[in-house]
């Protein structure tokens, strides 16, 4: 198969991008939208040009470094499939494919293809956590987790950090991002004695950090590769607004956590 | 010179805690004089981080990917051991470590073994307490599955994504001591080279690979966490970005690199499907549960498979090793894979697979059975190949997975250099010639959590290392030496793209230091390797320059480091003339195909000094002895 591509480029964070159209040769059915990407780097980079720059990993759909805008989908056409685990059987042979980075304020661009994502980790920072020290865990089993609960509480935590859900909306929100880490641990009885702290904590890094707000496009959900609910924003919403009226710490929470 | 594993004296089960009664302590004040430099922040660097951080130390922690959470830790999906015993079926630590021991077919250190499985339970407490959602049963307790050739039930799992769950764990733990200003984070850096002064560890040079911006890096001691280096085969079941740069620098800097030849190939991944081919992906080996291995009688059939009739397939396992199967472990399960296909029974393109059928499952059990077990692998194999397991069988064959070998610690997980901790993958410690399935999460996490950052205060509290300026001229010759073969590298200026000379060491690794070894294949290839990395030298082209975000750089920094290790993997398996867990010399085998070690000659762990790239390395022998159990000849006939 050959395709033309039309993708970003931009040299650093200051440069100014642009469009930039290449052709690639020879590509198989079976490669991945990466692999195809990587052949047209092999031949860049045999002619003295500089290789499109992209971030991957772990190339199996977990690691969730892999970011690309496919024909303006996030991650491309196939439902809950990461680009790199999106085949080209899925695209036309001769067809024109259009490659962005991901597009929102918190994220960046770095180089071409590959953005910042720092924000997403500064609020997991901010309390996307259970404050217990190593060594001074209880016995396992001696807190019962009811399996519903634990299977709710997997089906959130199952998010890969990728980012798609922000990259998806209009508004570039993290809502679905960051409630799927607050529904995960509010799930869990190891996570209910910080359960206000951490909503409100998450939230306010969540909005310090420039992410817009949820007009219910519901674009997230359905670009995210692992198909998480966006009921979950509703939980996360019913979590903040139960912090904010019970919770002592709302008035007392520490400034968000800055950038480096 | 002597290696001393500094393994306490006294009964096995109670050395670890003589060892803690007896190490030195440092007080809560002069922690926070002490730095500690952590690099990588998959289970054994996060873990590791987070509980020095905890106990006050200033840490630094370094990885390569944008964020911490992308360890490829997070790949894995089985499950992770514990020696629980909830079944009450007769689980206990003595008898996991017995299993691990002789899955390893008696190549590892008994004490350290030995404590890894008395401390799993620690782990599970510890995780789920972080809020690790591991599967439950429906009174709530957590759920346990038996896994790779084990008679009990010691596995604990969170659907296929534990590894994921398992390092968001750690990850989240990391994370708050960033948040709390513990921990400082540099994402996206790459460690360059080892600083040593004096004989200790007290450095590192990094490489920021957004501005190639090269810094040092001073502290009181270094662990090193960078995992392992199946990527020196190219095609492996590691991610993209796996490398042996870190312990290969240390390594030319004087710790000393043990068995690199124990090399894991895992039996159930999807086979390349052409030359573009980045990585394979692994099929959790649970399937072989469920499917029957076989290929066509007839070599070079082309039918399609459902258009062979049973009495023309062969059932290769089932033949070979009737009381075991499908179910025979992982070494000999590949190894009989490939013998298939070099003889010419291969399916697929290229004629490298084997059929992994399910038909006989999906007909015994109904197909809504098989789907609720293995329905997400049957989606990512569908993704990839195109094919639905439960209509064609799936194609399998062996890939590279797992090393065992890594740099040598004691012990303490000190290496032979003082101040420098190894842990997780990037060690060698715990699991001998072979590592039984869900061992090796374990360990990063044993490691990470329970073991370094005690040992690490032991030895700040025993060494007192005096602060030390990053002016030192230790750090500002590592750092120009650093930046001359980034010079070098891109004043090459050759042909090819750093991948396409790594895919071809790949092959040849794959084809004289892979599955199944002989001496005349070895010694090929050992020439081929410094032919190659010659070629690497005159061929490679690496457009641009250092100070910008430099991809093309990046991955030749890593494979010129692969280019030189691959022969010390090689000098090693030519050198351990016996064949011992995933190591298998053709030339040491019974007349049906068993690996026969030689427990007089071999039963030692070898650890190379370096001398020299290309250049024969130091073989430094550390005998292994074993006062519990007897050394006994692994049968799965
Ligand atoms: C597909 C797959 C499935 C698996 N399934 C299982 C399983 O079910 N059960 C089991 O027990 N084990 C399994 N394993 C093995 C297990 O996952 C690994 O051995 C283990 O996770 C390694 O952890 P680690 O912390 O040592 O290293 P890793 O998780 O590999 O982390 C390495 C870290 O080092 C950093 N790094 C590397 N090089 C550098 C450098 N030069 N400079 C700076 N940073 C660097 C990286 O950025 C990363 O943060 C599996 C492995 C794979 C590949
Ligand atoms: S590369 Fe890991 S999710 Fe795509």
């Amino acid at each position: 198969m050959n395709f033309t591509l039309r993708i970003w480029r931009q040299k650093n964070r200051k440069a100014a991008g642009g469009m930039e159209t290449f052709k690639v040769t020879d590509v198989e059915a079976h490669m991945s939208f990466l692999e195809m990407l990587d052949l047209l780097n092999h031949q860049l980079v045999e002619k003295g040009s500089e290789p499109v720059a992209f971030d991957s990993d772990c190339r199996e759909g977990i690691c969730g470094a892999c970011s690309l805008m496919i024909n303006g989908e996030a991650h491309g056409p196939l439902k809950e499939t990461t680009a790199c685990q999106l085949s080209m059987r899925h695209f036309r042979d001769g067809e024109t494919i259009t490659v962005e980075p991901w597009r929102a304020e918190p994220f960046p661009v770095v180089r071409d293809l590959v953005v910042d994502r720092g924000a997403l980790d500064r609020i997991i920072e901010a309390g996307g956590f259970i404050s217990v020290g190593t060594g001074s865990a209880p016995e396992a089993n001696v807190i019962p987790v009811p399996k519903y609960d634990a299977d709710i509480a997997f089906q959130t935590a199952t998010c890969i950090g990728c980012g798609a859900c922000v990259a998806a909306c209009p508004n570039g929100s993290a809502m679905l991002f960051t409630a799927a880490k607050i529904s995960h641990l509010a799930h869990l009885p190891q996570g209910d004695p910080e359960r206000e702290r951490r909503a409100i904590r998450m939230v306010e890094q969540m909005d310090a950090e420039g992410f817009g707000g949820c007009t219910n496009h519901y674009e997230c959900g359905e670009a995210c590769p692992k198909g998480i609910s966006v009921s979950f924003i509703a939980d996360m919403n019913r979590e903040f607004l139960r912090a904010a009226a019970a919770s002592p710490e709302f008035k007392a929470v520490e400034p968000p956590i800055a950038k480096a | 010179m002597a290696l001393d594993p500094r393994v306490p004296d006294g009964p096995l089960e109670k050395k670890w805690d003589k060892c803690r009664n007896e190490m030195k302590l440092v007080g809560p004040i002069n922690k926070r004089k002490h730095r500690i430099l952590v690099i990588g922040t998959g289970l054994a660097g996060a873990s590791a981080a987070a509980s020095l951080a905890e106990l006050g130390y200033q840490v630094d922690v370094f990885c390569i990917q944008d964020s911490a959470r992308r360890a490829h830790s997070v790949a894995a999906q089985g499950g992770i051991n514990a020696a629980k015993n909830y079944r009450a079926d007769g689980d206990s630590a003595y008898r996991f470590f017995y299993d691990t021991l002789k899955g390893g077919d008696f190549r590892s250190r008994e004490a350290n073994t030995y404590r890894l499985a008395e401390i799993s339970g620690n782990v599970i407490d510890q995780c789920v307490a972080q809020g690790v959602p591991f599967a439950r049963e429906y009174g709530g307790q957590l759920d346990g599955r038996s896994f790779g050739g084990v008679l009990v039930s010691r596995t604990f799992y969170a659907r296929g994504q534990t590894g994921q769950q398992l390092l968001l764990g750690a990850y989240s733990a990391l994370s708050r001591q960033v948040g709390l200003g513990a921990i400082r984070m540099h994402t996206r850096t790459e460690m360059q080279d080892l600083v040593v002064v004096d004989g200790r560890a007290r450095g590192v040079i990094t490489r920021h690979l957004e501005t190639g911006e090269l810094k040092r890096w001073s502290g009181d001691a270094v662990v090193l966490a960078t995992g392992g280096y199946a990527n020196v085969y190219y095609l492996s079941t590691n991610g993209r970005g796996g490398n042996v740069t870190a312990t290969y620098r240390a390594y030319k800097r004087g710790a000393f690199f043990a068995n690199p030849c124990y090399v894991q190939f895992h039996p159930t991944c999807i086979p390349a499907a052409g030359e573009h081919q980045s990585k394979l992906t692994l099929m959790s080996e649970s399937l072989r549960n469920d499917g029957r291995v076989w290929v066509p009688k007839k070599k070079g059939d082309t039918r399609a498979p459902g258009q062979i009739p049973e009495d023309e397939r062969d059932y290769y396992l089932e033949r070979l090793y009737p009381s075991f199967g499908n179910l025979s472990p992982r070494d000999i399960a590949s190894r009989a894979a490939k013998r298939m296909c070099d003889e010419g029974y291969g399916v697929g393109p290229g004629r490298q697979g084997v059929y992994l059928d399910l038909a006989d499952s999906i007909k015994r059990l109904g197909e809504k059975v098989i789907r609720e077990r293995y329905g997400n692998l049957f989606e990512m194999y569908e993704k990839i190949t195109g094919d639905d397991p439960t209509r064609v069988p799936m194609r399998i064959y062996p890939a590279a997975h797992f090393t065992m070998g890594g740099l040598w610690v004691d012990y303490h997980l000190m290496s032979n250099l003082p101040g420098l901790f190894v842990l997780g993958e990037a060690n060698f410690s715990d699991h001998g010639a072979n590592r039984l399935g869900a061992n090796a999460l374990l360990q990063g996490l044993v490691d990470g959590y329970f073991i370094a950052p005690q040992t690490i205060s032991h030895y700040v509290a025993d060494s007192k290392p005096a602060p030390l300026s990053a002016d030192h001229a230790a750090f500002a010759a590592a750092e120009q030496e650093a930046r001359d073969r980034i010079g070098k590298l891109i004043a090459v200026n050759g042909s090819k793209s750093a991948d396409v000379l790594h895919r071809e060491l790949g092959q040849v690794m794959w084809h004289h230091c892979g599955i199944s070894r002989n001496r005349g294949d070895l010694e090929k290839g050992l020439g081929k390797i410094a032919e190659l990395r010659e070629r690497f030298w005159r061929e490679v082209r690496v457009p641009g320059v250092n100070e910008e975000y430099n991809m093309a750089l990046e991955r030749a920094l890593r494979v010129a480091d692969f280019m030189e290790f691959a022969d010390v993997i090689v000098r090693d398996a030519i050198d351990r003339e016996e064949s011992c867990g995933a190591h298998l010399r053709e030339e040491y085998q019974t007349p049906e195909g068993e690996a026969k070690r030689d427990d007089e000659k071999f039963c030692n762990v070898a650890a190379f000094e370096h001398k020299g790239v290309g250049v024969e390395p130091v073989r430094h022998i550390e005998p292994l002895t074993f006062e519990t159990l007897h050394l006994s000849t692994r049968s799965y006939k």
